[in-house]
């Protein structure tokens, strides 16, 4: 297993530094630097995630540059870029 | 974890695909695909276990140390860590096939930042858990809302809960432990609301008493009575706010009142996550995988292990692993104190599942506005007037987005009586490129595939 | 009306069937339409959308066109419900043989009265600038579009019912007989039955020269701007006119959702729907060839479809002499959704005895298409 891993890790959400510990996941990042809209819904409705467990795939993101990804499956790691379409306005998910 | 530790030497091909060859491909590290590798890396055969999460453990096990985990739950990582098997976390599985020439198994994975993973086997033991049931009311989309499972996960993600008011609503066993969790992560849990009725749940609890297996689980249940505001009867009926929750409003049989929250966790019983499954072919029963007494399901090579053989809780779930591993290995007799045990759990999982029925007025809080397919904004009334959830889909894109129904499905057939519609392929959503590497790869002999298209 | 009775009797309920219910309804017919599933289950459901004028043949760039402009003239609420938009088509030339092709297409649209722009490389990557650099140029037609079929064959089907037409969905018509239909022990009776089963309709009318030609089809999640128009290979047209047993070629589709549609396969493989995972690989990689950014965009969904393929590539529009009563309206390929109001049109003008508006002569049922593909 791999060891249980400690300490800070810096990312970015939404073009802002966020610390966090190491080994959570961007799911739990985001929604501790206080962002409560993941994405935009079809029809604009703000998001956040649902099921915790990859799922309901409410909690996507854009994680270095990559559109869609699942923010509850993914760990943090130092100085990776997550943008939430809520914060990029129509973002990708949907028209504005 | 070293890469492949039990696995034959990979070959990376000019289509950028990671191959592997394995005696025995196991879909989900939860506690029944981790007994099920445990068992089949004992009888001496080349395991790999994909896991789309950070981590093994599944959604019972979840943990980022080991230190956290209970005696059994400890017990049994350690013991996986200990074996050969090859464990690879952050990965999809997108495509299967079964047969094709070598009557192998071919699984197709695609790591979540990039990666593709083609994993040959002899074997497939299916061991993809299951979900939360979430029942759509006035609301439900707000950030705010999550599934109880749900919370639980995100905790142990490393998501802070300190201060939090939160109002859990739902049904089973498992709300009051979560409730406990959650209380002891510093949330200030104002609400517990179990939708049966105190009758079903008394009578539940009396019979947890007689089964000496499920001593612990009873006495867990009891303690968690003690430290927390628990409504029996009771369930949500909408939550309330502009961009995220603020307030929901709750029903009994004799009234309603709003309470104010930040954090509203709902979770109606568990769906078998059964879609791998019955992409491949494999018979079902009642949203069920159906199993014989190996847990081989009705396509071989495939067995299928743990809650999508039917919701039973992590005691059965590793029993069903255990014997799954060892006939996916070929040992040829199972051993007969892992099927009574079997036997027994499954008599507990029926009486809870009559225990925690759902009410009826949990079918009509979805009003005609209320959004039921969230990944397309699909309101009720768009859907109401069809006869089944092809329609749904076809004609209002309900069930058609990224979950792929995994959200909606469940509540159109809690909603509206409707089967859910046939599995198609990505079984996650993939990049594009994983499905022609794949192909280039040669995942799959030309003409003889199993899953139907259409 | 009575179910048993009626002065049309539809056999189908796919776009084609649809519009031909719609037709003969607004021509004041007591239409019942009968679909063994349910509407717009079948090929309709698998297609792409497109609503584009095609040249493979001149004829086929008559019905095209003349289609196409009825879909213009459809009422809001239709387009509407249809969520049709005027994307345009763009398509690409990979070299100076195919541009010099793209110009011949430029003269022969112009002929017809279609406005084109022929492209350079420049002005093709600001057209679509996911495309891959080094391509010769292409051709921008502006007027062609693209629906949600599904919702756009609901819409005609309710459109049809406004002027009292019945539609019978889950029914199986297992055969055609003089001036009816059978499904099981119930006989319906019409003066005229239109065999609109698209690629089933063969085994109602077995003469037919209508033969299942599979497709795959991949549809990604929301990437909006990701293409603006429709995109095809110039190679497109070749790969679907000559009928050999598995080809692919390069078509994505900006749909109104920002999803990308991307295909196209086409294989002569029967009944057998199955994805194959090796002509899917072809068919990507083909595409990506075209568009490398294609490769990393997240997909949602994969299918297979069958069209209903004439070894003319022409549909089959017209009175069916051998049976009494019998009229046809199938045989479309990949082009029914195009073609759909334009088949009705002329089916309706044909059995009112008014002129249609193109020459009926290419589509006719029994027009002698050769047994043997080309």
């Amino acid at each position: 297993m791999p060891p249980v891993t400690r300490g800070a890790v810096t990312i970015s959400a939404d073009g802002r530094p966020v610390s966090v510990s190491a080994g959570v996941t961007v799911a739990a990042a985001l929604l501790d630097a206080g962002i409560s809209a993941f994405r935009r819904s079809v029809s604009g409705e703000s998001r956040a995630p649902l099921c915790g467990m990859g799922t309901c795939y409410e909690c996507r993101v854009t994680i270095d540059g990559v559109a869609h990804r699942r923010a509850c499956l993914v760990t943090v790691a130092e100085g990776m870029h997550v943008t939430t379409a809520a914060a990029a306005g129509a973002g990708t998910d949907g028209r504005p | 974890m070293s890469a492949v530790a039990g696995s034959a030497p990979s070959a990376r091909p000019a289509s950028g695909a990671h191959e592997t060859r394995a005696d025995i491909v196991v879909v989900g590290a939860g506690p029944a695909g981790i007994a099920a590798a445990v068992r089949a890396t004992e009888a001496r055969r080349r395991v790999v276990v994909l896991d789309e999460a950070p981590n093994v453990g599944g959604q019972i096990w979840r943990h980022r140390s080991v230190d956290t985990l209970g005696t059994d739950a400890r017990a049994w990582v350690d013991r996986l860590a200990r074996t050969s098997a090859d464990v690879r976390r952050g990965v999809a599985a997108v495509d299967v096939v079964v047969g094709g020439d070598s009557g192998d198994v071919t699984v197709v994975a695609e790591r979540h930042l990039g990666g593709v993973d083609v994993i040959r086997a002899s074997a497939l033991v299916i061991a993809t858990g299951a979900r939360e049931r979430f029942v759509p009311f006035p609301g439900w989309t707000l950030p705010g809302v999550t599934g109880i499972g749900g919370a639980q996960a995100l905790l142990k993600q490393g998501a802070t809960l300190r201060g939090k008011r939160v109002v859990i609503a739902g049904t089973g066993p498992l709300i009051l432990p979560v409730a406990a969790s959650l209380t002891d992560a510093g949330a200030r849990v104002v609400l517990v609301a179990e939708q049966a009725p105190f009758q079903a749940v008394r009578d539940f609890a009396l019979s947890l008493l007689t089964q000496p297996e499920t001593l612990l689980q009873a006495a867990m249940y009891r303690l968690a009575f003690l430290r927390t505001p628990y409504a029996m009867g009771t369930w949500v009926t909408a939550a309330s706010g502009t961009d995220r929750l603020t307030a929901v409003t709750v029903a009994n049989s004799r009234t309603t009142w709003t309470l104010p929250c930040d954090l509203l966790c709902t979770g109606y019983g568990l769906v078998p996550n059964v879609e791998m499954a019955r992409f491949v072919g494999c018979t079902t029963a009642d949203g069920a995988v159906v199993v014989d007494d190996h847990q081989g399901t009705s396509v071989p090579p495939v067995f299928a292990a743990g809650e999508l053989t039917g919701i039973g809780g992590v005691a059965l779930a590793v029993t069903e692993g255990e014997i799954a591993g060892a006939a996916a290995a070929g040992v040829a007799r199972v051993d007969p104190s892992l099927s009574r045990r079997r036997q027994a759990l499954r008599i507990v999982a029926r009486r809870m599942e009559r225990a925690f029925a759902l009410r009826q007025e949990l079918r009509s809080l979805a009003r005609d506005d209320t959004i039921i397919c969230r990944c397309e904004d699909v309101r009720r009334a768009a859907i109401a007037s069809f006869a089944d959830s092809r329609q749904a889909k076809l004609y209002a894109r309900a069930g058609m987005g990224a979950c792929q129904g995994r959200v909606c499905g469940p509540a159109l057939e809690l909603l509206f009586g409707w089967q859910p519609g046939t599995v198609r392929s990505p079984l996650e959503p993939a990049r594009l490129a994983t499905l022609s590497t794949a192909a280039l790869a040669g995942a799959a002999s030309p003409d003889a595939v199993h899953s139907a298209g259409s | 009306m009575s179910a048993r009775r009626a002065d049309a009797i539809v056999v189908g309920a796919g776009i084609v069937g649809a519009s031909c219910a719609a037709a003969l309804a607004r021509d004041g017919l007591r239409v019942l339409v009968i679909d063994a599933g349910g509407a717009a289950l079948g090929t309709t459901a698998a297609g792409m959308g497109h609503v584009v004028v095609m040249d493979d043949s001149r004829e086929q760039l008559a019905l095209t066109r003349y289609s196409q402009s009825l879909w213009r003239v459809q009422s809001d609420a239709v387009r509407a419900a249809s969520e049709l938009e005027w994307c345009g088509t763009v398509w690409v030339a990979e070299d100076e043989t195919q541009l010099d092709a793209v110009r011949a297409k430029q003269r022969l649209y112009r002929d017809h009265g279609i406005d084109t722009e022929v492209l350079d490389e420049t002005s093709l990557l600001a057209a679509e600038p996911k495309l891959r650099p080094g391509l010769a140029g292409g051709l921008l037609v502006p007027s062609d579009g693209v629906i949600y079929q599904p919702a756009a064959t609901m819409a005609l089907l309710a459109l049809a019912r406004t002027m009292g037409a019945e539609v019978l969905e889950g029914m199986t018509v297992e055969e055609i007989v003089a001036c009816g239909v059978r499904c099981g022990a119930d006989t319906f009776r019409a003066d005229v039955v239109v065999n609109a089963a698209g690629a089933a309709a063969a085994s109602l009318t077995p003469q037919l020269p209508v033969v299942p030609r599979k497709g795959h089809l991949v549809i990604t999640e929301r990437y909006p701007g990701f293409c603006r128009h429709q995109v095809a290979e110039l190679g497109y047209l070749a790969s679907a006119h000559v009928m050999t047993n598995e080809s692919v070629a390069f078509n994505v589709q900006p749909r109104g959702t920002g999803q990308v549609m991307v295909g196209s396969s086409r294989e002569l493989v029967g009944w057998d729907a199955s994805v194959n995972r090796r002509v899917l690989g072809k068919m990507i990689a083909r595409a990506c060839a075209f568009m490398p950014a294609l490769a990393g965009l997240t997909t949602v969904r994969t299918w297979t479809g069958f069209r209903p393929a004439t070894p003319d590539k022409l549909p089959l529009i017209g009175r069916w002499p051998d049976v009494p009563g019998l009229w046809i309206a199938a045989g479309h390929e990949g082009l029914g959704i195009t073609q759909s109001l334009g088949t009705a049109a002329l089916l309706a003008d044909l059995l009112a005895g008014r002129d249609p508006v193109i020459d009926p002569a290419p589509f006719a049922p029994d027009r002698g298409v050769p047994a043997a593909v080309h």
